[in-house]
């Protein structure tokens, strides 16, 4: 099948430091794609030059068949972006963003009045339809989030961050969007500073100072590093100088729960 | 090291690490004022002159001593004839030319009057008329002193006319004090403004606030930078205005000096009290701008005169600090007189410092919300 | 001894009721984690507790004090670490680290001791400005800051937002080597895994507490019997997990799921004939402890 997301040696420099330094890989269509690194490796660089919002300085992405530095509006038309810090007008109503973003990306309002209705039903937000989102709690905003970033049905959703600080329910709740959403044919490319939502992926990929050092299954992965979970794998790349040190008083929050 | 100048140093390091801030410090007050004083008010120095001067007497060449000695023209070359003039005022080199009569100063002894002609390039009117204006001021002057040196009863009064001479000067006795007054509200209040709510905006305040820095020292430690740099930027401003156009100083450099940081204490306790209100810089920064810098260079004077506004406006003038300020400074610098005929507009001042830096010290939150 | 102490603390923010009657004591010299998501109340706990802001009723007291009373005293023995790492971003490490020293009236050298461990691995960037150091680096430097007066109490208010897993961890390493001297760590974070590291911890949602305890006794109290749950397909697997008959909940967990039982008779063998009828390949099933994220998600669904 063919990739929906394809970069060749794709690199971004800024003056003398290289943000991202010549990452190449492919996803294909319905996978969920984890894009891991400690801040400042050079994922929020890579995800702009994947959406079409900068310019790569060499190399190239093709983001669902389109060139992202000669085609950036074409590709913006076919993906869908959700973060924690921007996606919904706090000062609108709900129905009024899921109007608003059917709107820009060029839905008929047939098409938008129905997709609402689905959207408000799924969600069970039908009551809350005309309150304002600044009102709702923050895992419904995140939610709802989601869902619009899918109202034009695009092949490919960008999110980032999108469970930080959300209660352990919500965020599981939201990974069921996320597996359905999967499951439909979209591809779902995820950052997220927890690392047990690295497992849900299908693949993961961890960038450490610009390079693509790892990618592959978390099963892979693990093995590979010999891990007993995609923390170990985390912080074996994030800091190959140290040994890994496990004394006494540093209990299991850095292994997953079945140890 | 002392919480308090363990502050001051803090802040003084912000502000020269801003380089942006910097810039406006220093640079806002040094363009205002050129750009007040050359663009705005159109003086002519060292304008090129020709003079073609057949009789050569006593008389022509004091005259023409006295014109270019005045500063406002520069002898570009000398003619022979007439017909020198076309080819000289084309070439572009010359703006004006000075023709004397071939027997002035006989003319002058003997009917006690003259004819000079003084010719402008009028391709640029503006330029022209100024120059002629100067001219025709000069030649009034120097006929006076002719008459009094001469005992001979004055033909014509000209004393009034003499000060007024120069419409342009008062402009420039105008701007300076105004673009002070501009200034160092801007700097002061402004600046102090803004620095607060940042901390607020970046989260330092609440770090601050939880420390045992008492309000006041936080305060104080805000402005204190800003007063220094707002008495330098007053130093400036007025140097300019003495050097480059020629403002006077005639009264006491001391109660100036006093007089600028009295109305700094009022900017800067203004300041605070915006910040007390201002959580954030853009806010900060829109309170400031129009809340003070509009009333300051429309209400106060500065732009426009009072006397011309209507009642309600010259009533809301009357709470703007700079309404109050300007004359002070004007009477110091221009006129050179004392707290004699000052103390009034000193004393408003002086209450509004209190009142402002009363009601923020009473608005100023040591707790958050 | 308490050296934090709530009683009946409530504070609401116009209509939003940010806390409800929180009551809560904090014993001296220990790590207390206050667990919950973003918008539970925890910010606001935390600024009551800093004296910043004043609660609508009930009391608090904090070293001894009251934070609405003596603040001004209050102020000096608090150490306190906003949401946001509050460093001044054109100040280098160095200065940022003097003046929060001066201002509480000390000096690097003379609490140097107590920061040493935290402070060699920012000293390499002592001369770099706050603003170009990575998020790990700020949250030393700013524990640094508010540590270096030697304060009796600190207020950590979720310094790992923003920060990736592994200088988590080693900042989790440093408090609790700070407990040596006797410091007490009031210590906010939305990540459940973290609530591991804390002596005691108190769960809170939406301005209420759910439950204070040490984190083994918190997960001891888990109701129901849970299986850790693995196969090929988790999409699917979690699916069909919740459609057991008697199941109480099923939810991912890193690798695997957790299966929630309400009906006790349902056995491992049981589970694992369920999934192979519905065609599910390498199913695995395991009993398996609770995690405070399972007990958290327990008391959300009750």
């Amino acid at each position: 099948m063919q990739a929906v997301i394809q970069t060749d040696r794709l690199t971004k420099t800024f003056g003398h430091f290289t943000a991202v330094d010549a990452i190449s890989f492919e996803v294909a269509p319905g996978e969920i794609f984890g894009f891991l690194g400690a801040n400042g490796a050079g994922k929020t660089t890579a995800l702009k030059m994947l959406t079409g919002l900068l310019k790569p300085s060499q190399g190239k992405a093709f983001v669902a068949g389109y060139d992202v530095e000669r085609y950036p509006e074409e590709v913006k038309r076919r993906i869908g972006y959700m973060s924690q810090r921007f996606s919904l007008y706090e000062d609108l109503t709900v129905r009024e963003n899921i109007r608003f973003y059917g709107g820009i990306y060029g839905l008929s309002t047939p098409d938008i009045r129905r997709k609402t209705g689905l959207l408000l039903d799924k969600l069970q937000l039908g009551a809350q339809a005309d309150a304002l989102v600044g009102s709702l709690p923050l895992g419904w905003k995140q939610k709802l989030a989601f869902s619009v970033a899918l109202l034009h049905e695009p092949r490919i959703v960008f999110l980032d961050e999108p469970t930080s600080g959300v209660d352990p329910l919500t965020r599981r709740q939201f990974w069921d969007l996320i597996y359905e959403a999967a499951h439909q044919g979209v591809t779902l490319m995820v950052t997220t500073h927890y690392m047990d939502e690295s497992e849900y992926c299908d693949r993961v990929s961890i960038m450490v100072d610009g390079r693509m050092d790892a990618l592959d299954t978390p099963g892979n992965l693990k093995k590979h590093f010999s891990a007993a979970d995609m923390d170990e794998v985390f912080r074996r790349l994030a800091r190959p100088d140290e040994p890994v040190v496990r004394d006494g008083h540093v209990p299991h929050i850095f292994k997953s729960p079945e140890e | 090291m002392s919480r308090f100048s363990a502050f001051v140093k803090k802040e003084f390091r912000h502000i020269l690490r801003d380089r942006r801030t910097l810039m406006i410090l220093f640079g806002m007050p040094v363009v205002q004022v050129l750009l007040f004083g050359f663009v705005l008010t159109n003086e002519i120095k060292n304008a090129a002159v020709a003079i073609l001067d057949p009789s050569k007497d006593v008389s022509s060449i004091s005259l023409t001593n006295q014109l270019l000695s005045s500063g406002y023209f520069r002898l570009e070359r000398n003619l022979s004839s007439t017909e020198e003039l076309e080819p000289a005022f084309r070439s572009g080199k010359i703006k004006m030319a000075v023709v004397f009569p071939p027997d002035f100063a006989q003319q002058l002894a003997h009917e006690g009057k003259a004819q000079l002609q003084l010719i402008g390039d009028a391709s640029d009117p503006n330029a022209a008329t100024t120059l002629i204006n100067y001219a025709n001021a000069i030649v009034l002057d120097w006929q006076a002193a002719q008459n009094r040196s001469a005992a001979v009863p004055p033909l014509r009064i000209e004393a009034q006319t003499r000060m007024l001479y120069n419409p342009e000067q008062k402009a420039v006795f105008n701007f300076v004090p105004g673009v002070m007054t501009l200034i160092l509200m801007l700097i002061s209040a402004m600046m102090t403004s803004i620095t607060l709510a940042r901390e607020k905006e970046m989260g330092t305040m609440e770090v601050l606030l939880v420390s045992p820095l008492r309000p006041i020292q936080i305060i104080l430690g805000k402005t204190a930078p800003y007063l220094v740099l707002s008495f330098v930027n007053a130093l400036i401003v007025v140097l300019l205005g003495m050097f480059v156009f020629g403002m006077p100083l005639r009264g006491s450099v001391l109660l100036l000096a006093g007089e600028c940081f009295l109305y700094m204490f009022v900017s800067l306790s203004l300041g605070i009290f915006i910040s007390t209100r201002a959580n954030t810089q853009i806010a900060a920064l829109f309170m400031s701008g129009l809340g003070l810098m509009m009333p300051t260079m429309l209400l106060s004077g500065f732009i426009f005169p009072r006397e011309s506004m209507p009642m309600a406006l010259q009533v809301i003038g009357n709470i703007v600090p700079a309404t109050w300020f300007n004359p002070i400074i004007k009477g110091i610098m221009i006129k050179g007189v004392g707290l004699e005929t000052l103390w009034l507009n000193t004393l408003v001042l002086g209450f509004m410092a209190l009142f402002f830096i009363a009601i923020s010290m009473r608005n100023f939150k040591d707790r958050l919300a | 001894m308490s050296s934090i102490t709530t009683t009946n603390l409530s504070k609401a923010y116009g209509e939003v009721q940010a806390l409800k009657n929180i009551n809560l004591s904090v014993r001296e010299g220990e790590i207390f984690g206050l667990i919950g998501p973003d918008g539970a109340g925890k910010t606001t706990l935390f600024r009551i507790l800093a004296t910043l802001l004043l609660p609508d009723s009930g009391s608090a007291r904090v070293a001894g004090l009251d934070p609405v009373g003596d603040y001004k005293k209050l102020r000096t023995k608090l150490g306190y670490m906003p949401g946001r790492f509050s460093l001044y971003q054109d100040l280098t490490v160095r200065e940022n680290l003097e003046f929060f020293a001066s201002v509480f009236g000390s000096s690097i050298e003379e609490n140097y001791e107590l920061i040493r461990e935290i402070y060699v691995q920012i000293e390499p960037f002592r001369d770099r400005r706050a603003g170009a150091l990575s998020g790990g680096m700020k949250q030393k430097l700013a524990l640094c800051c508010a540590l270096i007066h030697k304060p009796e109490v600190l207020l950590l208010d979720e310094p790992g937002t923003g920060v990736d897993p592994v200088s988590r961890q080693e900042f989790w390493d440093m408090l609790r080597r700070l407990r040596q001297w006797g410091i007490t760590i009031l210590v906010s974070t939305p990540y459940m895994d973290e609530a591991e590291l804390c002596d005691r911890i108190a769960l809170i949602q939406q301005g209420e507490i759910l439950t204070i305890d040490t984190p083994e006794k918190v997960r001891a109290a888990y109701p129901r019997p849970l299986f850790a749950v693995r196969a090929d397909d988790m999409y699917r697997l979690i699916r069909d997990l919740r459609e057991l008959p008697g199941a109480a909940g099923c939810y991912a967990f890193g690798e695997s799921a957790h299966l929630s039982l309400r009906d006790t008779a349902i056995g491992l063998d049981d589970v694992r004939r369920y999934l192979i009828e519905r065609r599910h390949e390498a199913v695995e099933v395991s009993p398996t402890p609770a995690t405070i994220e399972d007990c958290f998600i327990e008391f959300l669904n009750h």
